[in-house]
């Protein structure tokens, strides 16, 4: 298993949003989650990266295993693509930047400021940051945000390419990505339909 | 680490901007302070070394709030948090940088404008040497203000208020440090404060600030 | 029955309540003893006249000043270590009152130098001590009111009240350092040859038991008031989503 999580809450500004979460996922295997706006999908990545604490239950995740990809993509804009990209390889001590710039097929734009790149083009080389960083789980928050279809394309198979080679992923997202071997995971019944602030509400009478 | 301090100072260095207008705003300072007081030589040269700390210390505040702030706006923060480096390193790291864009120029400045006010010939070692171990103290609690204040829409005005308070001891002692070289004075008791603070902001505030900067992600 | 379970918002709701009114007797009671006694049975000193008599005020308030900052540092500890709510509340709520008392402190204090030492402020190592605690206040206070998840705003000024209390302590000695005073010595101390004499001594005792209690009570109806706050913030959210 590349984690498990055992029932798991997550909690938003100190309000529980979801609770009793159970998965677990396989090298090879992706996750695809599914809620509409404000379920929580992105609370239950920032937890799963560690950026926030849990509310409840526990996660089985060794150390250094996650490349998170939240709504900003973290690029200089004054910065180019190359450098941006080894910039986040050296952090991370992953692989060469240049398999990655292939990948997402951004040979062209290397020398590019990335502030002068389109959001698209923006959006494909905060993807391409991941590969550089070596890190068998993906986390990745709307990651086809701003992508026109042949670049969700390559990014299915930049994936796709990811698992076969053992890795994993947990996507957030609303379209459909061309990933027809990924588990589809409807957040839904796991949402609290009252919040509570955790810990402090049920102490007054 | 060195690839995160590499990127700060290329970063400080293509933007301009923040870090230039240190160093001109402590230019400035130099040249109205004359215009306010008076260019009477005696009166300068016995207000110097505090002008010239307090205009140090001022002109190291203005770029405080972009420590973490530009990270924090395009998500690169979060990222550094989860990658291999600990979060007390980047905080190091980037109050390094800082430093080497602000406190280090604001330092190798300082003996010019001492010329322009007239500073005692016998400070000019005494206030290099000051604001070297001084200074990094200054960007160090800079960077635990930042990180306190670094998810707040109004947070550079509420930086200073916070940062400043814990600037005082290391004024009080740097332009000491000064005033007693210019009038020829024993210095060493305020020199090894001084250096005495700096160590040890420089030891724990890492670990003050990556925790704040941990509540803030959140 | 172990003191942590007052940290409990139940029990500590329950316990302020019954606390309460005992609390605001007994600081009256001081109060108005202290200060009548103080301001009209005392004689005038013989070199300062009627003046002395702010002491009354000065002094306690003074006193006060540290201990809050003390008592917020130490609820600061309490709330890191182990994530009492009340605790936390408790630091936010004493901290207007230490900003108060510091005030009172640098106000009364100018009232007394200018007739004494013939000006309203000296940058003698106390007052400056004072000055630069007030503007700790300041910051402590801002930065609770700017953070609006009460959770991370308790967090962060909890960092910022340790820290700050290492700077304050830094500053206390640098600033002795930096000027030597005017400002007589201790009024009290152990060291019952330094002390003023017992006529002024007394009521001022009684005077400090009344600010101390001034400050519980306070201390305690602002927590009741933040406690209900949260427990409103609670309901609310809970009745946007039913």
């Amino acid at each position: 298993m590349v984690m498990t999580a055992r029932n798991l809450a997550v909690a938003r500004g100190g309000v529980t949003v979801l609770q009793g979460l159970d998965f677990a996922l396989a090298p090879g295997e992706a996750l695809i989650l599914r809620g509409p706006n404000g379920s929580g999908k992105t609370t239950l990545l920032r937890t799963l990266a560690g950026l926030q604490p849990l509310a409840g239950g526990e996660i089985d995740l060794p150390p250094d295993t996650v490349a998170y990809a939240a709504h900003a993509d973290g690029l200089k804009s004054t910065l180019t693509v190359a450098e941006n990209l080894a910039f986040w390889a050296a952090i991370y001590g992953g692989p060469s930047p240049d398999q990655a710039v292939q990948a997402m097929d951004l040979a062209a734009l290397t020398r590019r400021r990335a502030g002068e790149l389109s959001a698209g083009q923006k959006r494909r080389l905060g993807l391409a940051r991941l590969l550089v960083t070596g890190r068998p789980l993906w986390l990745l928050d709307e990651p086809t945000v701003s992508l026109d279809v042949a670049s969700v394309a390559l990014f299915a198979e930049v994936v796709r390419q990811h698992l076969a080679g053992g890795g994993a992923a947990i996507i957030a997202t609303h379209v459909d990505l061309g990933l027809p071997e990924a588990r589809v995971f409807d957040l839904d019944p796991y949402r609290i339909r009252i919040m509570v602030r955790d810990g402090f509400d049920e102490a007054f009478g | 680490m060195r690839a995160l301090l590499l990127r700060d100072l290329r970063l400080a260095m293509r933007t301009g901007g923040g870090f230039g207008l240190g160093l001109a705003f402590f230019l400035i300072l130099a040249v109205l302070v004359p215009l306010g007081v008076g260019a009477e030589g005696a009166t300068l040269g016995r207000i110097a070394p505090g002008i010239l700390w307090v205009g140090a210390l001022l002109a190291c505040l203005l770029s405080l709030d972009r420590i973490f702030a530009l990270d924090h706006e395009d998500g690169s923060l979060d990222l550094l948090a989860t990658s291999p480096i600990p979060l007390e390193g980047v905080v190091a790291v980037k109050a390094l940088a800082h430093w080497l864009v602000t406190g280090l120029p604001l330092t190798l400045l300082a003996p010019g404008l001492g010329v322009l006010l007239n500073l005692a010939p016998g400070a000019y070692g005494w206030l290099v040497l000051s604001l070297l171990l001084g200074t990094p103290t200054l960007s160090i609690v800079g960077a635990f203000g930042a990180a306190l204040t670094v998810g707040l829409r109004r947070g550079g005005l509420l930086l200073s208020l916070l940062v400043l308070p814990l600037y005082m001891p290391t004024l009080i002692f740097g332009a000491e440090v000064v005033r007693r070289g210019a009038d020829g004075m024993a210095l060493g008791t305020p020199l090894a404060l001084l250096a005495a603070i700096s160590l040890g902001a420089v030891a724990l505030l890492p670990f003050a600030a990556a925790s704040a900067l941990r509540v803030n992600l959140r | 029955m172990s003191i942590w379970e007052y940290a409990n918002p139940k029990k500590f709701m329950q316990t302020s309540a019954r606390a309460l009114p005992w609390a605001i007797g007994l600081t009256v009671i001081c109060l108005v003893v202290g200060l009548v006694w103080g301001f009209f049975f005392t004689p005038d000193d013989y070199k300062q006249g009627s003046t002395v008599k702010i002491i009354y005020l000065h002094v306690p308030s003074a006193m006060m000043a540290i201990n809050v900052w003390v008592m917020m540092l130490v609820t600061s500890l309490i709330w890191i270590v182990r994530r009492h709510h009340v605790s936390a509340l408790a630091a936010k709520a004493a901290a207007p009152i230490g900003l108060t008392f510091t005030l009172i402190a640098l106000v009364t204090g100018a009232l007394w130098g200018q007739p004494m030492w013939g000006t309203w402020w000296a940058w003698d190592p106390r007052l400056t001590s004072f000055l630069i605690l007030c503007l700790f206040y300041f910051g402590y206070i801002a930065l609770w009111s700017a953070i609006e998840n009460p959770d991370t705003a308790a967090d962060l000024t909890a960092i910022l009240c340790l820290v700050g209390s290492v700077f304050a302590l830094l500053s206390r000695y640098a600033v002795n350092f930096w000027n030597q005073g005017l400002h007589q010595g201790a009024s009290l101390s152990l060291d019952k040859e330094e002390n003023v004499s017992d006529v002024f001594w007394v009521p001022l005792l009684v005077c400090i038991a009344g600010f101390v209690l001034l400050f519980v009570t306070l201390v305690l109806m602002r927590t009741r008031t933040e406690i209900r706050a949260r427990r409103l913030q609670a309901l609310l959210a809970r009745e946007r989503v039913a």
